[in-house]
């Protein structure tokens, strides 16, 4: 392997490797020695804390599973809901009309500069002012709202930011054998744009699905992370287990969406259906998506 | 409609400084856990390279929120671990939540200094050491005024998010922004809009210009290749 930064090792290189594992190592094996050290002294390593998520199956059916279902739901429903949106947006900031393209261009740099927290506050007392919306369902109206705002706009830079990767020749080609715009767009432009963008779009499900947690903190939301809570109080004060397995169910969805995400990349390239246009992630995190 | 504002009961001032400071602190926490991260993963040392790549991923794919309230009730509640801020629990959350999202949001840094480093091209590198520089020279000369003219870009998206992120720190109770907006909503419902409005207004004051200003640095800056 070649690397910009270093050769194959030689003899001493290699021994400095070593040294610096071992160092690596103690400090390692110092610091999971201390945090265990200290989370035994809290009595938080107890058998009985920790046994509920592989003995009690209530553990799973009541608690964690359905809240993992609430996080799942809201989150498939704010893309839902946010594609065909953002796409309209992003279509919308590519148009040739200024009085089309500025206002849309306002509104997908607005929504995009604001925290998701704040919109799903304000979605949620919108809610409960001006709608007669069951205060059960309202939390996941609430989430639901404010992840479709914000990610419409992120998908629509993501959708504009595929239409401008292609080469510029596709427009010149469909121009040049008498397309319309509309047809350009729906037969030439869109379908390439869709394969240069879907990476883009499943990691973008991550930011999603991670964002549903800020309303079972804050909302009342009965997802994944609200369910701590009503872990601890059943299970006898095992808040760093309820924690660590609720983290690990996340950690466990995001990374199948995010290897998902690269094989499909690799996949698309390799296919070579696409044009080899790629969406410049820069482009969309401009703004910054990554709560 | 804007009574609020004047009526002295909110700090709305208060708490966009507490959003700033939260900000401030966090991005320099980041900036120096993101730079040892990505030195690790790009360390000639297996084992460094190993432990990297399994923090980002793990911690990447964790929600923020679950990283600031396991702070606050791991940390403090359970372990009684308070950073050194004494009893006065808004220092406790203050510090709590800079460190949660050091631990996050280092994970961004690392990884756009990374690609910093892969976007240099190997024939810089294979160059300069055929022309007899050493590694530090290599590193120093070459390889890193490349790479960081090229992350300035991704670094400034890594500060926008991190400034909105600074949200989430109203999970463990900080006197933040979105959580003077939360009380204003349920007290001045007449002004639902106007608050929103207002709240809105400063965090696209924070986050507009440092996009802007950083676009036009990394544009400048960067290796036209």
């Amino acid at each position: 392997m070649t690397s910009v930064l270093y050769d194959a090792p030689g003899p001493s290189a290699k021994r400095r490797n070593i040294i610096y594992t071992v160092v690596f190592l103690i400090i390692f094996v110092l610091a999971a020695w201390w945090a265990l050290d200290t989370m035994a002294s809290k009595n938080q390593l107890d058998a009985e804390k920790w046994s509920p998520f592989v003995t009690d199956s209530k553990v799973w059916t009541t608690f964690l599973l359905p809240g993992l279902g609430e996080t799942l739901k809201a989150a498939a429903l704010a893309l839902v809901i946010a594609l065909p949106l953002g796409a309209a947006l992003g279509i919308g900031r590519l148009s040739d009309h200024a009085w089309i393209r500025v206002p849309v261009g306002v509104v997908v740099e607005f929504f995009r500069s604001i925290p998701v927290l704040i919109m799903m506050v304000f979605a949620s007392a919108l809610f409960s002012q001006f709608t007669n919306m069951d205060s059960e369902i309202r939390p996941l109206w609430s989430v639901v709202t404010g992840l479709v705002l914000y990610n419409a706009s992120v998908i629509a830079e993501i959708v504009r930011a595929g239409i401008q990767s292609l080469p510029t020749g596709q427009t010149d080609a469909a121009k040049a054998i008498g397309m319309r715009k509309g047809q350009m767009m729906v037969f030439v432009l869109l379908p390439q744009a869709v394969t240069a963008m879907l990476p883009a779009l499943v990691s973008q499900l991550v930011v999603i699905v991670k964002d549903t947690a800020l309303g079972g903190a804050l909302l009342g939301f009965n997802e994944l992370l609200s369910q701590v809570r009503t872990i601890t109080a059943n299970y006898g004060a095992n808040t760093i287990a309820a924690l660590t397995v609720v983290a690990l169910l996340f950690i466990a969805v995001n990374f199948a969406l995010t290897s998902f995400a690269g094989w499909l990349e690799k996949r698309l390239r390799r296919a070579k259906k696409s044009s080899g246009a790629e969406v410049d992630r820069n482009v969309i995190e401009a703004g910054g998506g990554i709560v | 409609m804007f009574d609020f504002l004047s009526s002295g009961r909110y700090d709305l001032l208060g708490a966009f400084w507490v959003t700033v400071q939260l900000t401030f602190y966090s991005a320099i926490g980041s900036l120096i856990w993101g730079t040892l991260l990505a030195g690790m993963r790009v360390s000639p040392v297996p084992l460094l390279r190993a432990f990297g790549t399994a923090y980002v991923n793990l911690v990447r794919n964790t929600p923020l929120t679950i990283i600031i309230v396991a702070s606050s009730l791991g940390l403090y509640q359970t372990l009684g671990i308070a950073l050194g801020a004494g009893e006065n629990f808004d220092d406790i959350g203050f510090r709590l939540a800079i460190l949660g999202m050091v631990v996050y949001t280092g994970t961004f840094v690392c990884e756009a200094l990374r690609s910093g480093i892969n976007t240099v091209p190997v024939g810089q590198a294979e160059a300069a050491r055929a022309m007899g520089l050493g590694f530090t020279q290599v590193l120093t000369l070459i390889i890193l005024p490349q790479a960081f003219r090229s992350v300035v870009a991704p670094l400034a998206n890594v500060l926008i998010a991190l400034t909105k992120n600074t949200t989430v720190a109203a999970a463990i109770g900080v006197a933040e922004a979105s959580l003077l907006m939360k009380e204003m909503l349920e007290n001045e419902t007449q002004a639902l809009f106007a608050v929103f409005g207002v709240v809105a207004f400063g965090f696209i004051v924070l986050t507009l210009p440092t996009g802007l200003l950083l676009g036009w640095v990394a544009k400048r800056v960067a290796v036209k290749r």
